[in-house]
């Protein structure tokens, strides 16, 4: 079709300037042990650099705890526990946390820069949803603390003890306020590992919880490595083990604590099927597919890595999400407009790498946008592979990387029967505009949470946890109290 | 016969009348036409204002806001279609498209002016060979509620008038009916009429109710030949918003992938800042490419829009904040 | 004058509706508290139990499709046909060592129990299901589903109560299960499957097996296609045993020493699914 009789405009080549956040994330040069309320030095002396993996730079120094320093946080967690924490008023407890959470809202920015710089996500992300979601987290708990005797009819809820914590690097603040607003809400106390490569904002939630006034010993945070994390599993002074982190170590987790009396929650990997009919809102479901696959550089365990679609809308499906992966922006994590930001680690690119391979080997055709990486860092293009069998690696296994599997299908049975065709079950999407179907469909599929119509929403009133090889327990809502509570 | 896209009713007596203007048809050998069988696809709302919400958190600035401040004054319909327009109104907003800021060279002029038909002749004198365009409201606007006769002929007057451009209405009673043939007819009608002349149809998504017809109403427009499609009169609340045009890029998008024919798209009413009129851009960026970043197949359709424009432009020229007393009003 | 000779009961396992002997062919003596012999009973083996498994699996998920209310008339069954065979039943737990008093309270707490479970059938989803009051544009719901199947390490001392009180918050809840009775106790079970078989509960559903807990705790626990291990017991050697072999597949391994009628047991073999939804036009 013709348009105008006049000249033709040539259209403009727009590329969005540098738009970098300059707050100041408030680093300090070294960071101790948070234990007993007060900063203190390792046992063994020891410090690792904790770094920015977009620029591969130090940005400070963080203590590695070791088993000595577990048992000194432990023993300030149990005196804290019986002194103090576990005879307070849920009144008194809850005004604490809602402490936490305002003070975190207040910094909100400055956590974001300094989550952004730790862990190499997007600041888009981590101020949109990281923070706030903290930040939100500790006010829902709060509220429940003073609630306890409503949670559970006919029962009385009563606190644990000491709950050793154990969180990974993907959404370092996030997890820690999953973990311990309930547990602090519940009447336990904590000591917390935050993940070897991503501690600096758990280190400055433990200067904010100073600043809240907690009693010291209430909320320890310890830094450190596997070794650490296995120290506290051990502690058998320690009454509940709360874990999120893959499923290799979740499960030498319940393995090590058999014939304790130990509880545990689990929070582990997943390989959600992210299911798109032929009758969806295709667009948003294209979407929902870059949002389930791309958040956080796809290192979550949530993540919709096995797109399923029908077969009808295949191919339109697939041309609409190349379109799209071509806009997405990938480089500096502090710019505004950054889409995907770094990969956490060398190790974790290494196995993004490893992985990818074989799925070009086992015969699956690989697919990326054309863009510039950083030279410094750790970079991975967003990808997607077509041609993918239900037995390749890249189907089975957890890649916690911008990777996208994708398969077809042709019945609602056949949908249904290959997203369940995994030993994970933590998470699932399900794309259509009719609502017998999303009904029929969500229940069927083996999952702890299925998103219909959206993906990866979070929220601290809602429960996540996974089915199967992804975990035990719930964290979020109503739910999330049980695990940190007996029931007479 | 001739075939909507799926969903079409077939009862329409006009339909024979006219002929196949668009790609939109797929031809087997024998060249009769096959339906569209795919319906317009469902849009989801909540995910569209995600999307929305999304897009708006990029960070436009320095030589890039430049870039799309400029780039956004010459998308400009500036637009007057009040009940007491008159020549000497129309000529000060004429004198404004051409000279929007002399005092700081180098800008592009608008794109168009936009008026009622009766002021289309005095527009054109003005403008001359400006390069601007005079864009004419027609078919019974703003409600369209003319009989079929009337609309073509105010239609006309337009086009002999001089208007370079014609934006019409769609008659959104019968659309809502589900009167979808008639609608489709009235537009092909329409195009056929216009010629060479540029046909912007305007959907008035405000009383459209909801995303999905507007994305059916954009896909049976586009099919039925219109050159550009536009959210609103200006005249109905809400006019354009941000999710309805990121929803009527999409239908442009995928006629685009469809026919390999390139649509326009112009959101209109309610554009008021630099600001807005740089989120739209980011849709547009990002939606269909930069290969629809120029006046050609996106404009706004906007009063008084040009000055918070220039107030912005000047202000990154200068490093100070503007006042509105500086910056002559369009008319 | 002759006396009539009985007719003795050969005690086999339930598997599928069907009662095999164990494929191993093995069998364990069962003698009174006077050390009569009363009778062979099947020494369940680890290829019991798969095949148990199997059943169990292929029946889950119509058993979870079955409305709430239909799940509860069908344990309200159950509890009918144990009335109905009352004596029976106290003769049994009289064998096994019970005074009639104890057989009979025993047997009364049984029907009872299973009436109980009957009524939270429909109601145990209203009390663990919630809403969440997101922040977002979003419907998000959260209800309990089945975790699937369920191995159940039967109490030792509580021949059919027992047995039961762990049983019946597993099924109710849309589970299917494969029970290990007592070894010492190992009578009443086999004929409370005899129950099952004859209450519309659909085969597979229940699985009984009898055999050593010693022999069969490991295998139990490893299995790879079992969802949950519920351990009815203080020992903490079998306890873990039983976690070290849950970790395998990251098995839902659940002690209980002690069960009270509470919808808290049902809750204890489900899983929670969260489901989100835009609200928009």
């Amino acid at each position: 079709m013709s348009t105008a009789t006049a000249e033709k405009t040539a259209p403009l080549q727009w590329n969005y300037a540098p738009a970098p956040e300059s707050v100041d994330p408030q680093f300090r040069k070294r960071y101790d042990l948070f234990i007993d309320g007060k900063f203190v030095a390792p046992a063994e002396g020891n410090y690792r650099p904790s770094i920015n993996p977009a620029r591969e730079t130090t940005l400070a120094e963080v203590a590695d705890a070791t088993a000595p320093d577990v048992d000194k946080a432990v023993k300030a967690a149990r005196k804290a526990y019986t002194k103090i924490w576990s005879k307070m008023s849920g009144k008194e407890r809850g005004k604490y946390i809602y402490r936490i959470a305002r003070l975190l809202q207040e910094r909100a920015r400055e956590f974001a820069v300094a989550e952004t710089m730790n862990g190499g996500k997007s600041i888009r992300e981590s101020r949109d949803t990281d923070i706030p979601l903290a930040a939100a987290h500790f006010f829902y708990y709060a509220g429940w603390a003073d609630k306890l005797e409503y949670a559970f009819p006919g029962r009385k809820a009563k606190s644990l003890g000491v709950c050793g914590q154990v969180i990974p690097w993907n959404f370092p603040l996030l997890m820690a306020a999953w973990k311990i607003a309930p547990a602090l809400a519940t009447g336990n106390t904590v000591v917390l590992k935050p993940a070897d490569t991503t501690p600096l904002t758990a280190m400055k939630l433990a200067e904010l919880i100073q600043d809240a006034g907690l009693p010291a010993g209430v909320v320890n945070i310890i830094p450190g490595g596997r070794p650490t994390g296995a120290a506290i599993v051990q502690h058998p002074d320690i009454d509940k083990i709360a874990f999120t982190g893959s499923t290799a170590v979740g499960k030498w987790i319940q393995k090590e604590l058999a014939g304790t009396k130990k509880r545990y929650t689990l929070e582990l990997g997943g390989k959600a099927a992210n299911i798109i009919f032929e009758d969806a809102a295709i667009d948003q479901a294209v979407e929902g597919i870059i949002n389930a696959i791309f958040f956080n550089q796809g290192h979550v365990c949530c993540a919709g890595s096995r797109l399923l679609v029908q077969e009808g809308v295949a191919d339109t499906v697939i041309a609409k999400l190349k379109q799209r992966m071509a806009t997405l922006i990938i480089g500096d994590p502090l710019d505004k407009n950054t889409d995907i930001g770094a990969i956490n680690s060398k190790e974790q690119l290494g196995r993004i790498e490893a992985l990818v391979a074989s799925g070009a080997e086992e015969g699956a055709e690989m697919w990326q946008p054309s863009c510039e990486l950083p030279a410094k860092g750790f970079w991975f293009r967003p990808t997607l592979f077509t041609n993918v069998s239900q037995s390749h690696r890249i189907c089975r296994d957890e890649i916690f990387g911008p990777v996208l599997s994708i398969l077809t299908f042709r019945t609602e049975d056949e949908a249904v029967e290959k997203a369940n065709n995994t030993a994970y079950g933590l998470s699932g999407g399900v794309w259509t505009d009719k609502g017998a179907k999303i009904f029929k469909v969500t229940r069927q599929v083996r999952a702890g949470v299925i998103w219909a119509n959206t993906f990866n929403k979070f929220d601290p009133t809602s429960p996540f946890g996974g089915y199967k090889e992804s975990g035990i327990g719930r964290e979020g809502g109503w739910h999330g109290l049980q695990p940190y509570v007996e029931l007479e | 016969m001739v075939y909507g896209t799926k969903g079409y009713r077939f009862n329409s007596c006009r339909a024979r009348q006219i002929s196949v203007v668009t790609g939109e048809l797929i031809m087997q050998a024998s060249q009769q036409p096959y339906p569209n069988w795919q319906p317009s696809p469902a849009v989801d709302q909540v995910g569209v204002e995600e999307r929305i919400a999304r897009l708006n958190t990029r960070s436009i600035k320095k030589e890039s806001k430049v870039q799309a401040l400029k780039l956004a004054l010459s998308m400009i319909d500036q637009t007057t279609l009040e009940g007491s327009d008159s020549a000497g109104k129309v000529k000060q907003m004429c004198y404004k498209a051409l000279h929007v800021h002399d005092a700081l060279p180098g800008l592009p002029h608008v794109a168009a002016v936009c008026v009622y038909p009766t002021m289309v002749r005095v527009a054109k004198a003005e403008l001359k060979s400006s390069g601007i365009h005079v864009a004419a409201v027609a078919t019974a606007f703003p409600s369209g509620q003319a009989d079929h006769d009337t609309k073509i002929q105010d239609l006309r007057y337009a086009i002999s008038e001089g208007a370079d451009e014609v934006d019409m209405v769609i008659s959104r009673g019968a659309y809502l009916r589900g009167e979808y043939n008639y609608v489709y007819d009235e537009i092909a009608e329409f195009k056929s009429i216009c010629g060479d002349v540029h046909l912007k149809v305007i959907l008035e998504t405000g009383e459209l109710g909801t995303l999905d017809r507007v994305r059916h109403a954009s896909d049976l427009a586009l099919a039925a030949g219109g050159d550009f499609i536009k959210t609103s009169t200006g005249k109905v609340q809400p006019a354009a918003t941000q999710p309805v045009t990121l929803v009527m890029l999409e239908a442009v998008r995928d006629f685009h992938q469809r026919t390999g024919q390139k649509r326009g798209m112009k959101p209109a009413g309610g554009i008021k800042t630099a600001k807005q009129a740089i989120q739209y851009l980011v849709i547009v960026n990002e939606t269909l490419g930069p290969d629809w970043l120029t006046p050609d197949l996106f404009r706004f359709g906007a009063s008084t829009l040009t000055n918070d424009i220039l107030m912005q432009l000047v202000k990154e020229s200068t490093g100070v904040y503007q006042s509105s007393d500086y910056f002559s009003q369009a008319g | 004058m002759s006396t009539r000779v009985p007719v003795q009961k050969t005690y086999k396992l339930y598997i599928g509706g069907e009662f095999p002997r164990s494929e191993s062919g093995r069998t364990f003596d069962f003698n009174d508290a006077k050390g009569r012999h009363i009778a062979n009973v099947s020494r369940g083996s680890r290829k019991d139990f798969r095949n148990a498994v199997v059943v169990a699996r292929s029946a889950q998920k119509s058993w979870a499709g079955k409305s709430a209310y239909n799940r509860g008339q069908i344990l309200y069954r159950l509890g009918e046909m144990v009335e109905g065979r009352r004596d029976q039943f106290i003769a049994e737990l009289q064998q096994q060592g019970s005074s009639v008093a104890d057989a009979r309270r025993e047997v009364d707490d049984t029907i009872d129990t299973l009436i109980h479970y009957a009524g939270w059938s429909d109601k145990y989803q209203q009390l663990f299901s919630t809403v969440n009051p997101v922040a977002s544009p979003h419907f998000s719901f959260s209800v309990p589903e089945p975790t699937g199947v369920v191995a159940l390490i039967a109490p030792q001392d509580s021949a059919l109560l027992g047995l039961v009180n762990y049983l019946a918050p597993i099924i109710v809840g849309g589970n299917t299960v494969i029970a290990l009775a007592s070894d010492k106790k190992p009578l009443s079970a086999i004929t409370f499957s005899e129950v099952i078989a004859t209450s519309d509960v659909p085969a597979g559903v229940v699985n009984i097996l009898t055999g050593y807990r010693s022999e069969l705790l490991s295998q139990i626990a490893g299995h790879m296609d079992v969802n949950a291990v519920v351990y009815a017991g203080d020992n903490v050697e079998d306890r873990k045993t039983i976690q070290s072999q849950a970790s395998l597949n990251v098995k839902r391994a659940i002690f209980s020493e002690k069960q009270s009628q509470s919808p808290y047991a049902i809750l204890a073999t489900q899983e929670t699914k969260t489901t989100w939804h835009p609200i928009g036009l």
